[in-house]
C-alpha cells in the first residue's frame, strides 16, 4: 500500500481501518489491529500504545508494533509532553528524544522520523469492573505514539494527522464496545452461577419439605393409634360399673385424651395450612344446612349454659355454594364455639348475609345468562355474644397460635388455642378474612368472617360424556343423544318445547307437573327445562328438590328456566339460589334453543359423540 | 295457470295476510321449521291440540265467572295458560287479548261490579279473537290438504 496523497485516499483508507477495528470485540485485537493497520497505511518504523496503569500515576508501555514482547516500560503520566497531548483533540509532534517517543535503538547515525503522539479516549471506566483497567483514572487517556521512518526524510501531512485522530475516536469506540461486551459476558456467567445455586436450595427445600412431610404422615398414624386406644377403651370404661372416684378419674383421662386428639389434629393440619400444602376441597354444596348443622351441634351445649342461640340467614343467601363445606363447617363451629364457651350468660345469635361487592352485576336480563365467568359471592357470617369480651389489647393476639390470654384461661375453657389460628387461615385460604371486635371486658364480642364461594354453575360443572343409543339420523339432528327433560302445565308449550328439541336432535321426555318430574328425572338427564311462571308450581323449589335428588355432582343435570313472564319475577340471584343454570323467554325460536344447547356444549355439559 | 300451481299462490298469500294481520306472528314461522320428515304433520298436530286446549281454557273461564264469588286467581290461572298456548303457537292477538285480561284481573280488589263487567268483556273478546283465528288456521289447513291432494308440495317456510 502506498503512501497516502490524497484526501481522498485518506478517506478510503479511513475507512477501510475503521471496519478492520471494529470487525472485532476483544480488545487486545482491536488494539494490535490498530497498530497493525496504521502501521500498514501509514508505512509507519513504529506505532505504540501507551496504557494508564491501574494506580493511574503512571502510563505503561503495553502495545507495540514492530516489537513482540515489549519491555514493560513505565512513564509518570505528568509529563509535560503527556499533558500537552492530553489536552488536545488533535495529533500532536513531539521530541523523537521525549520518554515516551524512546520505542527503538536508536542508531545514531540515522536521522530519526518525526514522531506523533494523540490521546485515545477511555470510556470512564466506573461504571465497570473490569480487572485490568484502572478503576478511578485522573486523565482516562491512553496514548498512542507513531514514528515514520528514520532517514525518509518524510514529513507528517495535514491528512496523515487527520487520519490518526479519526482512528483514535474510532479505536474509543471499539474499546468501549469491547468493554460492555466483556461486562455483560461476566454478569450472564454470574447469573448463570446464582441460577444454578438457586435451583440447588429449591431442591433442598423440597426434599426438606417432603421429609418433614412423610415424618408428619407416620407420626400421624403413630400418634393416632394410641389416642384412638386411650379414647375407645376410656369410653368402655365409662360404661362399667365404677366408685365415684373411679368414674371421676376416667372421665378426666377421657376428656384430656380428647383434648389431646383434636390438639394433633391442629397441628397436622396447621402445618400443612402453613407450608401451603392444604388444598381446600371444592364442590357444591348445602350452604343453609352447614349453618342448620352448626346450630344442631351447639344447641345442647348452649342450653346446657342457658344460652339463647339464634340463626338469621339472609333473603338472597343462596341455598347452594360451591367452596369447601367441611372446613366451612370447621371454622364455624370453632367461631360459634368460642361464643358458646366464653359466654356464662345471655345470648349468640349467628347470621350470615351475602357481601355486596362490585363483581356481582345487577343485570336484569330476562334471557338466557350463561353464569359469567366471576360466579362468585362473599359470604360474611357475623356471630355475637353477650360473653366474657376481650379486651383491646389482646384482641391481635387472638389469631397467634398457642397464646391464651390470662383473662381467657378458665378451668372449663380447655381448647388448645390453635382453633382460631387455624380457622384463621382456612378463611385466607378460601378468600376473605376474619377478625374479632369487643368493647372489652365483660361486653361480649363479635367475631365476623367473609369468604369466597362459588355459585353453581356451568363452568362448575360437567357432566360424563355419554354414549348415545341411537346413532345420529336424518333431518337436523345438531345434539344428538341429548337427554331433555321437560315440565310444564301446558300442553301446548309442551308440545312445542318437545318439537323444538326433537328438531334439534334431542331425545326429549315430557311431564306435567312437579312431582311427576321429580319422580321421572334420571342422572341421564342432561337438562331440565321448567316452566317457572305457571302458577302453582314453585319452580324454584322444584329447582332444589331436583339438585338435591342427585348426590354426587357429576348426576345433577342442567337446569334452565321457562318463562312468559317478562316481570323481574325470574331474577339472577333467585336463580343462583336455588341452583338454576339459565333462563329462556317462551317462545323459544328454533336458533335461540340451539345456541343454548351450543352453550352448553363448549361449556364441556355435554360431549358431542365423535 | 297449472292448478297446483295456484293453489300454492293461494296459501302463500294467505299465510302473508295472517301475518300482515296480526294473527299470527313469528312463533308460527318457527313451528314450520320444526316440521319435516320424521314429523310432517306437526304443525297441524300443536294446533289442534290448541283448539282442545282453548276450549277447555274458555269453558273454565266461563263456569268461572259466572259464580256467586269470582276468584280471581283462578281466573287469572286460566288466562295465564291461555296465553302461553296461544303465545306457543304465535296466536298474536289471542295472546294480546289475555294479556290485557290478566291486567284486569290482577285489579280484582276493586271492590263491585265493575271488575265482573271487564272479566266478562274481556271473555268475550278473547273468545271472538280465538274464533277468529281458528277459523283462519281451519282453512289455510285445508288450502294445504287440497295442495297435497292435488299432488303438490308444502311451500318451504
Amino acid at each position: 500500500m502506498g503512501l497516502i496523497r490524497t484526501q481522498e485516499e485518506t478517506g478510503r483508507h479511513v475507512r477501510m481501518l475503521t471496519h478492520e477495528i471494529r470487525s472485532t470485540l476483544d480488545r487486545h485485537t482491536i488494539l494490535k489491529t490498530t497498530l497493525v493497520e496504521l502501521g500498514r497505511t501509514l508505512a509507519l518504523e513504529e506505532c505504540a500504545l501507551w496504557m494508564p496503569t491501574r494506580t493511574g500515576l503512571e502510563l505503561q508501555l503495553s502495545y507495540t508494533l514492530r516489537q513482540q514482547n515489549p519491555v514493560e516500560y513505565t512513564v509518570p503520566i505528568h509529563l509535560p509532553v503527556i499533558n500537552q497531548v492530553f489536552s488536545s483533540v488533535r495529533a500532536v509532534k513531539i521530541s523523537h528524544s521525549s520518554p515516551v517517543a524512546r520505542l527503538r535503538p536508536l542508531a545514531v547515525k540515522y536521522m530519526p522520523g518525526e514522531v506523533v503522539a494523540i490521546r485515545v479516549p477511555l470510556l470512564h471506566l466506573s461504571n465497570f469492573q473490569i480487572n485490568d483497567w484502572p478503576e478511578f483514572p485522573t486523565k482516562p487517556y491512553a496514548l498512542m505514539v507513531l514514528m515514520l521512518p528514520s532517514d525518509s526524510a518524510r514529513q507528517w501531512h495535514d491528512h496523515e494527522l487527520e487520519l490518526v485522530e479519526v482512528v483514535a475516536d474510532q479505536v474509543a469506540v471499539a474499546l468501549s464496545h469491547a468493554a460492555i461486551l466483556e461486562e455483560s459476558m461476566r454478569a450472564r456467567d454470574l447469573l448463570m452461577e446464582q441460577n444454578v445455586a438457586l435451583d440447588h436450595a429449591r431442591r433442598e427445600a423440597e426434599t426438606a419439605i417432603r421429609a418433614r412431610n412423610d415424618f408428619l404422615a407416620v407420626m400421624n398414624h403413630e400418634m393416632r393409634t394410641p389416642m384412638h386406644a386411650m379414647i375407645a377403651l376410656s369410653s368402655l370404661l365409662q360404661e362399667t360399673k365404677l366408685t365415684p372416684e373411679q368414674r371421676l378419674m376416667v372421665e378426666t383421662i377421657l376428656r384430656s385424651s380428647n383434648l389431646l386428639d383434636t390438639l394433633i389434629n391442629d397441628v397436622l393440619d396447621l402445618s400443612r395450612l402453613e407450608d401451603g400444602s392444604l388444598q381446600l376441597d371444592v364442590e357444591t354444596f348445602n350452604l343453609h344446612a352447614v349453618f342448620k348443622e352448626v346450630l344442631n351441634l351447639i344447641k345442647p351445649v348452649a342450653s346446657v349454659k342457658k344460652l339463647m342461640v339464634t340463626l338469621n340467614l339472609a333473603q338472597e343467601l343462596p341455598v347452594y355454594a360451591v367452596g369447601d363445606e367441611k372446613r366451612l363447617m370447621q371454622t364455624m363451629l370453632n367461631v360459634v364455639g368460642n361464643a358458646v364457651k366464653f359466654s356464662k350468660e345471655g345470648s349468640i345469635s349467628i347470621a350470615a348475609f351475602v357481601e355486596k361487592s362490585e363483581s356481582l352485576r345487577d343485570s336484569r336480563a330476562p334471557d338466557f345468562f350463561p353464569v359469567p365467568s366471576d360466579n362468585h359471592f362473599y359470604l360474611r357470617v357475623q356471630v355475637k355474644d353477650s360473653g366474657s369480651g376481650i379486651s383491646p389489647q389482646d384482641i391481635p393476639k387472638i389469631f397467634t397460635k398457642f397464646s391464651q390470654t390470662q383473662s381467657l384461661v378458665t378451668r372449663n375453657s380447655g381448647g388448645s388455642g390453635l382453633g382460631l389460628a387455624i380457622s384463621k387461615r382456612f378463611v385466607n385460604l378460601m378468600g376473605g378474612h376474619i377478625w374479632l371486635e369487643s368493647e372489652g371486658i365483660g361486653k361480649g364480642c363479635t367475631a365476623t368472617f367473609v369468604v369466597k364461594l362459588g355459585i353453581p354453575g356451568l363452568s362448575n360443572e360437567s357432566k360424563f360424556p355419554f354414549a348415545p343409543k341411537v346413532p345420529a339420523n336424518h333431518g337436523q339432528t345438531d345434539f344428538p343423544g341429548l337427554k331433555a327433560l321437560v315440565m310444564d302445565d301446558s300442553g301446548v308449550s309442551r308440545m312445542v318445547t318437545e318439537g323444538l328439541l326433537v328438531h334439534l336432535g334431542c331425545e326429549v321426555t315430557t311431564v306435567s307437573s312437579s312431582e311427576e318430574c321429580l319422580r321421572v328425572v334420571s342422572h341421564e338427564h342432561h337438562v331440565v327445562f321448567l316452566d317457572v311462571c305457571a302458577p302453582g308450581i314453585d319452580g324454584y323449589e322444584l329447582a332444589a328438590n331436583i339438585r338435591e335428588k342427585f348426590t354426587r355432582q357429576l348426576e345433577k343435570p342442567l337446569i334452565i328456566a321457562l318463562t312468559g313472564d317478562t316481570t323481574d319475577k325470574v331474577t339472577k340471584e333467585n336463580c343462583a339460589r336455588f341452583g338454576i343454570n339459565g333462563v329462556l323467554m317462551k317462545p323459544v325460536s328454533v336458533d335461540k334453543m340451539r345456541s343454548t344447547l351450543s352453550e352448553l356444549w363448549t361449556n364441556g355439559f355435554y360431549t358431542r359423540p365423535s | 295457470m297449472d292448478g297446483v300451481v295456484q293453489l300454492q299462490k293461494q296459501l302463500v298469500d294467505y299465510i302473508a295476510s295472517l301475518f300482515h294481520e296480526g294473527f299470527l306472528d313469528e312463533q308460527f314461522n318457527q313451528l314450520q321449521q320444526l316440521q319435516d320428515e320424521s314429523n310432517p304433520d306437526f304443525v297441524v298436530e300443536v294446533v289442534s291440540l290448541f283448539f282442545e286446549d282453548s276450549e277447555r281454557l274458555l269453558n273454565e273461564l266461563a263456569k268461572a265467572l259466572e259464580q256467586e264469588t269470582i276468584d280471581f286467581r283462578k281466573v287469572d290461572a286460566h288466562v295465564h295458560q291461555f296465553k302461553g298456548s296461544s303465545s306457543s303457537i304465535g296466536a298474536h292477538r289471542v295472546q294480546n287479548v289475555c294479556i290485557t285480561f290478566r291486567n284486569y284481573c290482577e285489579e280484582q280488589n276493586v271492590e263491585g261490579v265493575e271488575p265482573w263487567h271487564r272479566c266478562l268483556k274481556c271473555l268475550q273478546q278473547v273468545k271472538h279473537e280465538y274464533s277468529l283465528v281458528r277459523n283462519k288456521l281451519e282453512t289455510l289447513f285445508q288450502l294445504e290438504k287440497q295442495i297435497i291432494a292435488a299432488g303438490g308440495s308444502l311451500p318451504a317456510t
